[in-house]
């Protein structure tokens, strides 16, 4: 039992640690520190860097969280689907 | 039928409708009362953490704060959106397994200590209280305004509503009432967005609007406003003029302080299972993003509009918005060249900042002032930011059931958010602090009515906030941020993600981040607002970003005090493992 929970704890990390750099680079990064470099882009009226600061940003947190939901329900079967919740 | 009477209507209806679900799903047991059943499905649930934590500041300040911060203010736009990713993949989850009522619960179970618990109920209640202020700030503003009451008598008209539904339903009755606020609100933000944008740029969606071209040219609407803001001396509409390191503080002390926002962590208490918990954050940050993408496109367009309307034109012909505003204090305006019109550029236009208007009218019919015009520039016009989502359909020269709507819906979520956050004080006060702490023989009846009291009281200091206001509203939410980012989000995170932080290093963490963000910023803003400035800041960091800084003290404090205490027991461990399995 104990084995399994540090397995499923360690592939939560590993989970976690990947969309938390994918939240970094959107926001921190793109919005903020390579802000001005992207503006040299433009796509429509948008100048990129100063799109991702004012929505980019915001459109890739709402996939962050559903690729959470979808890849912690998988883990959650592969490890539990045995067990039914009890809560 | 007149704008007043419509704006009665639509308020009016709104209300009536509030009460009517709180009578419904009122609360009946105390299980009820803090976490709503643990019963409430996880798409209604996310609508009512959205509603919950769209505040007065993202509905009214929020996208007038942008228009005229321009890129600057992403920080506003990141930090709410991606703090609410920090709650919901570091937090929240791991929260709901944890099953008790509180934040304070957590942090005193996991910390084994009752002091614990009392310094994070001390925290949250600071971070609640300032909140709170701000939201009946904006209640104010409404009723002042749309209703022509005296600002006194809307807040109190506010307050027995809250006092109705959060009284009376509890968590069960905020819920559902924050459901059809969240609809109200979204309603009311969207239907002037999308008029708004079809007659700047024809498009129909102001997401896209926004990057789109003027109506009849070629050009960008974003190069327009970069042209014009530069024109009248600002800087470029869509470039920085913060440092960056300041940004980047700004905005992680706004992420990190989401994270750590007592009212919507209980939010994940009320849903039945931990995978509901993280799916109901997902459908939250839906509803939360459909107002927030729209939000820059508001204030692109309102400052468009607003520099068209008002510049070069006679004050004897200015738009009534103007001068409607002019009568509640929100705006002045002192003819500095003597031509009758009204010009508006870059820099203060009065001596001290704010208006301080004398009984007297000038001879264009203008609100005399007792400042002295400031001669440094030749802006004559003072505008409050926080009127600008408010009177932007007005400025646009919308419908007058538009303007009824921003009313209601402006209420909507000033009210929404009011009430989350009374329920997370009386509830750490009557759970926390007598149950848990000095009257633990309470049955649960009599901890209910201790919870409805300490309601009632919490709603009367409330009120007297919003009557005797302490600031602007976004800046005195930017203060409840710091705060929480530097005490109570360390403290759950590394509750969740560390075995080995002990309590004697969690107390000595929240401590020295609650005194570190606090004495930094009240020393700026004020013991000494003269000193506010960036060659005086430490590192370049202003007191909106200092939270981020607390919350690094913070986290050294605790690990190196924990590092030479105990471990915590292993009672401590076990649960952790607990809350770590779904």
């Amino acid at each position: 039992m104990n084995k399994k929970n540090n397995s499923y704890w360690k592939s939560n990390l590993k989970i976690l640690a990947f969309l938390m750099t994918i939240w970094f680079l959107a926001s921190f990064g793109f919005g903020i520190i390579w802000s001005d470099a992207l503006d040299e882009i433009q796509i429509g009226g948008f100048k990129l860097g100063f799109w991702f600061a004012q929505q980019g940003s915001i459109f890739v947190f709402v996939i962050i969280i559903f690729a959470y939901v979808y890849l912690l329900n998988r883990l959650d079967k592969k490890h539990f689907s045995n067990n039914s919740e009890n809560d | 039928m007149e704008t007043q009477t419509l704006t009665y209507l639509f308020v009016g209806a709104t209300f009536a409708l509030y009460i009517g679900i709180a009578f419904w799903s009122r609360a009946k047991s105390t299980n009820d009362f803090y976490v709503a059943g643990k019963g409430v499905n996880p798409v209604a649930n996310g609508m009512a953490t959205a509603a919950d934590w769209m505040s007065a500041s993202s509905f009214i300040s929020m996208a007038g704060l942008i228009a005229f911060l321009g890129k600057d203010g992403s920080v506003y736009l990141m930090g709410w959106t991606g703090g609410y990713v920090v709650l919901a993949l570091l937090l929240a989850p791991y929260l709901r397994k944890f099953g008790q009522y509180t934040v304070p619960d957590f942090i005193g179970t996991r910390y084994y200590s009752s002091t614990a618990r009392l310094v994070a109920v001390i925290c949250l209640i600071f971070v609640s209280f300032t909140y709170i202020a701000g939201q009946m700030r904006g209640v104010g503003i409404v009723f002042s305004r749309f209703l022509e009451v005296d600002i006194d008598i809307g807040v109190m008209i506010g307050m027995i509503i809250v006092f109705f539904y959060a009284v009376m339903g509890g968590m069960k009755g905020i819920t559902y009432t924050q459901v059809a606020q969240y609809c109200v609100m979204i309603f009311a933000y969207l239907v002037p967005a999308i008029f708004i944008s079809i007659l700047i740029t024809g498009n129909p969606v102001p997401q896209l609007g926004f990057g789109d071209t003027l109506v009849g040219s070629s050009t960008y609407l974003l190069d327009k406003l970069d042209q014009v803001t530069v024109d009248l001396g600002f800087g470029a509409y869509t470039e920085n003029t913060k440092t960056n390191i300041d940004l980047f503080c700004i905005t992680a002390a706004l992420m990190f302080g989401t994270g750590g926002l007592p009212h919507v962590i209980v939010r994940f208490f009320t849903v039945p299972k931990v995978s509901d918990a993280r799916k109901s954050a997902g459908y939250a940050l839906i509803f939360i993003a459909l107002l927030y993408t729209t939000a820059p496109a508001v204030s692109a367009f309102a400052r468009i509009n607003f520099i068209d309307s008002i510049q070069n034109v006679e004050y004897s012909v200015a738009p009534d918005w103007f001068k409607n505003w002019e009568d509640i204090g929100l705006i002045a305006w002192q003819d500095k060249n003597n031509d009758q019109s009204i010009q508006y550029s870059s820099g203060n236009a009065l001596e001290g900042v704010r208006p301080d208007y004398s009984e007297q009218r000038g001879k264009n019919g203008e609100r005399i002032l007792n400042n002295k015009p400031n001669q440094n520039n030749d802006n004559e016009v003072y505008i409050d930011r926080d009127i600008i989502v408010l009177a932007n359909p007005e400025i646009a020269k919308l419908p007058g059931w538009v303007f009824a709507l921003v009313a209601a819906g402006g209420l909507a979520a000033a009210l929404s958010t009011a009430a989350g956050l009374l329920l997370v004080i009386s509830s750490s006060i009557s759970h926390d602090l007598l149950k848990k702490t000095f009257m633990p023989k309470i049955n649960e009846k009599q901890e209910l009515l201790y919870a409805r009291i300490a309601s009632t009281v919490a709603i009367i200091i409330a009120g007297l906030f919003g009557i005797y206001p302490p600031g602007f509203v976004a800046q005195v939410v930017a203060f409840a941020f710091g705060l929480a980012a530097s005490t109570i989000f360390p403290a759950l995170l590394m509750g969740i993600f560390s075995k080995r932080l002990n309590k004697e290093g969690a107390i000595s963490g929240m401590i020295s981040g609650l005194f570190f963000t606090s004495s930094y910023i009240i020393y700026f803003k004020f013991l000494n607002p003269s000193f506010n400035s960036p060659d005086n800041w430490f590192l370049g960091i202003s007191p909106e970003g200092i939270g981020f800084l607390g919350m690094i003290i913070n986290f050294a404090v605790a690990f190196s005090v924990s590092s030479f205490t105990n471990r915590p027991p292993s009672e401590v461990n076990e649960m952790i493992d607990n809350i770590r399995r779904p």
